[in-house]
């Protein structure tokens, strides 16, 4: 009886939380499109869901989301081993650096992709500027750092020696791979392919900009339907089917999860040194497979780089052409040409930095919550689905149109619409799932016999979790947390539609700079995306740093 | 040995004592620039913003409008000092959202005076009951030629005005030695394949009103056909205005290829060479024109000052800034315009138009006819 008490005290508060800001807008949202004149007409929505038109849109966000997963996971698996099992020189910065592209704004990578893709661009012969290729590109720019982080998070933790044992009697690289580390990861995979799969399925700007408005998935038909046609009963159709598809993917990615042995060792692990050196107990070149991904991660390293070489070039280019110059980045200072801005864009990365920071301790709190209660061990059935559902339900976020979301927001939240704190929220709940999905797979794989030990040796529920499972979820938690920050530096379409004009975050500044006239104008736009990326790789490097010293060490 | 603890010289007991005081560290630092611990006290805004906080002499005005809205800092000075207001503004979203925004809110909107909503979407807002009954006083010459027919100023008071326009690169044409294109028409003949690039009528209000120009030109019945042969001809389509101009227009500052672009009838006033002449031109037979209201909210907290508000949009000082501000024409005839718009951007003076009653009966119809005419 303690105990479920103790289990539901811990799961209100992100209940609650998600129940206000989350279920309530949507439902509200979607009871509009039920109740068309004020009478209850399902008539309308189901009509929408026979249209050739909607089954058009809902298979191109199926292959679209399916490939570009399947493409970010392929990049993302052997970069993160490199990044994270292996040691060689910049490796921190490396890793800040392929973190970037998820905090720029849809609309600067826009600007940049077509920059390189365009009919003028050094990419141009490829012809892919206005195709599915280019909103391919586009997505797997976006989403393998989350690969990358939600999986290497794991990998370090990853107890070394059931690979090495593997290893010693006699098993090849690619067996111990394939036998041992792959299956121990799966959970992790699962998780990371789930969480771009909904994040390609709900894509807004890439869909737009790159595929040159020629086609249309679920998330752009839904914002047509909703600010320009005001047909709220089909957008009603549409956010369904959205929670439709999501709710089983979830339910699929859950099945998919579950480790075959309930649970995988977990430790902590040295990365390895890319180079060894004579002196290592391990000489000789560099292992086949080490460098195998060093080289995957140094093509994806290019991929990646290479739109924002482009901004960087052109955040440096005097504006009207000709010359370098420092310019750009001066005039940040101020308020743009013609007054673009109502106040400097430099108090507007305050304003980022500061509202970054309250979301992600709010995701890390509620998301830290979520994580304990799904993962500890269930006593009955119903329990355990219980739990499962719950897990869910906070990925739900995800996958529901943010106009839908932000139209909620509106018509549901009264005088807390208004609030500056409801910008923090919106973000922190783009990114609880993020911290959810890092967490869960690593607290899942930690032994319940240990935390049975410690509070055998009479350690209670607090201690417990600090002795057992924080040194292990730390580093996890860590890269959360950096997720989290990056989530919210970067987040546009939540943030645009709820901030106050007179205090916006950096990506809204950079919406209004490219919106305004000026040449001036969009080279400081350029110069303020390559301030934020700035900010953001700082701010990872910072966190990687922030290591505890236990970790790793020996 | 499964569960052996991780590898780690550390005495146990120390291990939680170090996190838990590199956790009290960590978060103290974060305590200290969060928006609730640093900004709190001096941020006037909060809840108050919306309920009329009685600090200020006569409390706060909320002004509702798109993301492309802008008064700079003197003015909104200058509004306050006069009326003893305090001015907030919350900008979001386009034209068509900033509409919705206010449909789905009517009777209990998110402040006091909206502006932004323009003739394409106007009469969706007042059948929703949108906007309260309100007429400034003193409307300056020439406002009255811009107010929404069957309104008449009623509701909605005109504050600035644009035409949406093709626009040239003329050096490219010069330089090739192919004759300038000038009407719509033009743009579907092969010499000038692949040369137009276009936002699109669904995810941008210049689009949309190049999709009204073409409907008001070819009548709702031959439109479908000219965007047939205009996409036939390679015409190109992209996401906003700002991606068409600066990504893939020749004179937009990166390397576009594309000569011909939609864009606005004073944009040639923001493309000064280095001879002082401009390095584009707009053609004049191809505009729509744009008119942008301002209107109090029906059910407005702060309606004394949400009039206040409108009537400052309409005074000299407003109006003569608007086009270095927000890139459009004052509706006053009382100010002069910038130098450079009068040398450089001179005026369509008969763009088309579209009954604003019959661009709500069709927009929907146009909308769906046009999105599955060009999405694949």
């Amino acid at each position: 009886m303690r105990r479920t008490a103790g289990l539901v005290a811990l799961a209100a508060l992100p209940v609650a939380v998600l129940s206000v800001f989350f279920v309530l807008p949507v439902s509200g949202m979607v009871a509009r499109g039920f109740w068309p004149e004020g009478t209850f007409d399902p008539g309308q929505v189901l009509d929408v869901l026979g249209r050739p038109r909607t089954h058009r849109v809902l298979w191109f966000t199926l292959w679209t989301s399916t490939a570009a997963t399947a493409i970010a996971v392929l990049f993302g698996l052997p970069a993160a081993y490199a990044l994270h099992r292996l040691a060689f020189p910049l490796r921190g910065l490396v890793r800040a650096l392929l973190l970037v592209p998820f905090v720029l704004p849809t609309v600067v990578v826009g600007v940049a992709f077509r920059e390189l893709l365009g009919e003028g661009g050094p990419l141009g012969f490829l012809g892919w500027d206005g195709t599915p290729a280019a909103i391919l590109a586009g997505l797997v720019f976006f989403n393998t750092a989350v690969v990358i982080r939600t999986v290497g998070a794991t990998w370090e933790s990853l107890d070394p020696r059931p690979a090495e044992a593997a290893a010693a009697l006699g098993a090849g690289p690619w067996t111990v791979f394939r036998t041992v580390t792959l299956p121990a990861l799966r959970p992790a995979v699962v998780s990371a392919a789930s969480v771009v799969f909904l994040f390609c399925a709900t894509a807004f700007g890439v869909v737009l900009t790159l595929g040159g408005v020629r086609y249309a998935s679920v998330e752009t038909e839904i914002y047509l339907l909703t600010t320009n046609l005001f047909d709220l009963s089909a957008a009603a159709a549409l956010s369904l089917l959205q929670l439709l598809v999501v709710t089983l993917l979830l339910a699929l990615s859950a099945r998919l999860r579950a480790t075959p042995d309930g649970a995988v060792a977990r430790g902590v692990s040295r990365p390895r040194p890319l180079f060894p050196r004579r002196a290592a107990r391990r000489p000789g070149p560099p292992a086949y497979g080490d460098v195998l991904a060093a080289l995957s991660t140094l093509l994806l390293l290019l991929l990646v780089a290479a739109p924002i070489v482009t901004l960087i070039v052109g955040s440096l280019q005097r504006s009207g052409g000709g010359g370098w110059t420092l310019d750009n980045y001066q005039a940040l200072g101020g308020t743009g040409e013609h007054d673009a801005l109502l106040a400097p864009a430099i108090d507007a990365l305050v304003t980022s930095l500061r509202t970054a920071v309250d979301a992600t301790w709010m995701a890390l709190l509620l998301g830290g919550l979520v994580a304990l209660v799904v993962t500890r061990r269930s006593h009955s059935r119903s329990e355990r689905r219980i739990r499962g559902v719950l897990d869910g339900f906070f990925m739900l976020p995800l996958g529901v149109s943010a106009v839908t979301l932000g139209f909620g927001f509106l018509i549901t939240l009264g005088p807390l619409r208004s609030s500056p704190l409801l910008v923090p929220i919106a973000q922190a709940l783009v990114a609880l799932p993020l911290v959810v999905r890092t967490l869960v797979p690593v607290l899942g794989g930690i032994d319940d016999r240990q935390r049975q030990a410690a509070a055998s040796l009479g350690a209670g529920p607090l201690r417990t979790a600090l002795v057992v499972d924080l040194p292990i979820v730390w580093k996890p938690l860590l890269a959360a947390a950096g997720f989290c920050f990056a989530v919210s530096l970067g987040e546009f379409g939540a943030t645009s539609f709820l901030a106050r004009a007179e205090e916006p975050t950096l990506p809204v500044v950079i919406f209004q700079l490219i919106g305004h006239p000026g040449a001036m104008n969009y080279q400081m736009a350029l110069a303020a995306s390559v301030v934020l990326a700035a900010a953001t790789t700082v701010v990872m490097l910072l966190v990687e740093r922030l290591r505890v010293p236990s970790a790793g060490a020996m | 040995m499964r569960f052996a603890a991780p590898t780690d010289p550390t005495p146990g007991f120390f291990r939680p004592l170090r996190i838990t005081l590199a956790a009290t560290a960590a978060g103290l630092a974060l305590a200290s620039c969060s928006v609730i611990g640093g900004g709190g006290e001096d941020d006037s805004g909060s809840d108050a913003a919306a309920s009329g906080s009685p600090e200020s002499a006569g409390g706060k005005v909320v002004l509702v409008t798109h993301g492309s809205f802008n008064l700079g800092e003197d003015l909104i000075a200058d509004f306050e000092r006069e009326t003893g207001y305090e001015l907030v503004v919350q900008a979001a979203g386009d034209g068509g959202t900033l509409t919705n925004k206010l449909a789905l809110t009517a009777g209990d909107p998110p402040g006091d005076v909206a502006l932004g909503v323009d003739n394409t979407f106007a009469s969706r807002a007042l059948e929703e009951g949108v906007f309260a009954e309100y007429t400034p006083a003193q409307r300056p010459d020439g406002v009255a030629a811009y107010d929404l027919p069957g309104d008449d100023g009623s509701h909605l008071t005109p504050v600035d005005t644009g035409n949406v326009c093709v626009n040239l690169d003329t050096a490219w044409f010069t330089d090739q030695g192919l004759p300038r294109p000038s009407t719509l028409d033009d743009l579907t003949d092969p010499a000038y394949r692949d040369l137009f690039v276009t936002p699109g009528a669904a995810t941008s209000s210049p689009g949309m009103a190049f999709l009204l120009a073409t409907i008001a030109e070819y009548g709702e019945d031959g439109w479908q056909d000219y965007w047939t042969d205009l996409l036939d001809n390679g015409a190109k389509l992209v996401d906003g205005w700002e991606d068409a101009y600066y990504t893939d227009f020749t004179q937009g500052g990166g390397n576009g290829q594309r000569p011909i672009v939609l864009s606005y009838d004073s944009s040639p006033a923001f493309t000064i060479g280095k001879d002082g002449s401009s390095t584009t031109e707009a053609l004049l037979d191809t505009c729509f024109a744009q008119v942008e209201y301002a209107g109090v909210l029906d059910g407005a907290e702060n309606e004394e000052g949400a009039r206040a508000l409108v009537d400052f949009l309409l005074t000299d000082e407003v109006q003569a800034a608007l086009p270095d501000l927000m890139y459009v024409y004052p509706v006053s005839d009382t100010v002069d315009l910038p130098k450079a718009w009068a040398e450089h951007a001179p005026r369509a003076e008969d763009p088309h138009t579209l009954d604003p009653a019959e661009i709500e009966d069709n927009r929907e119809t146009w909308l769906r006819e046009w999105s599955d005419l060009t999405t694949r």
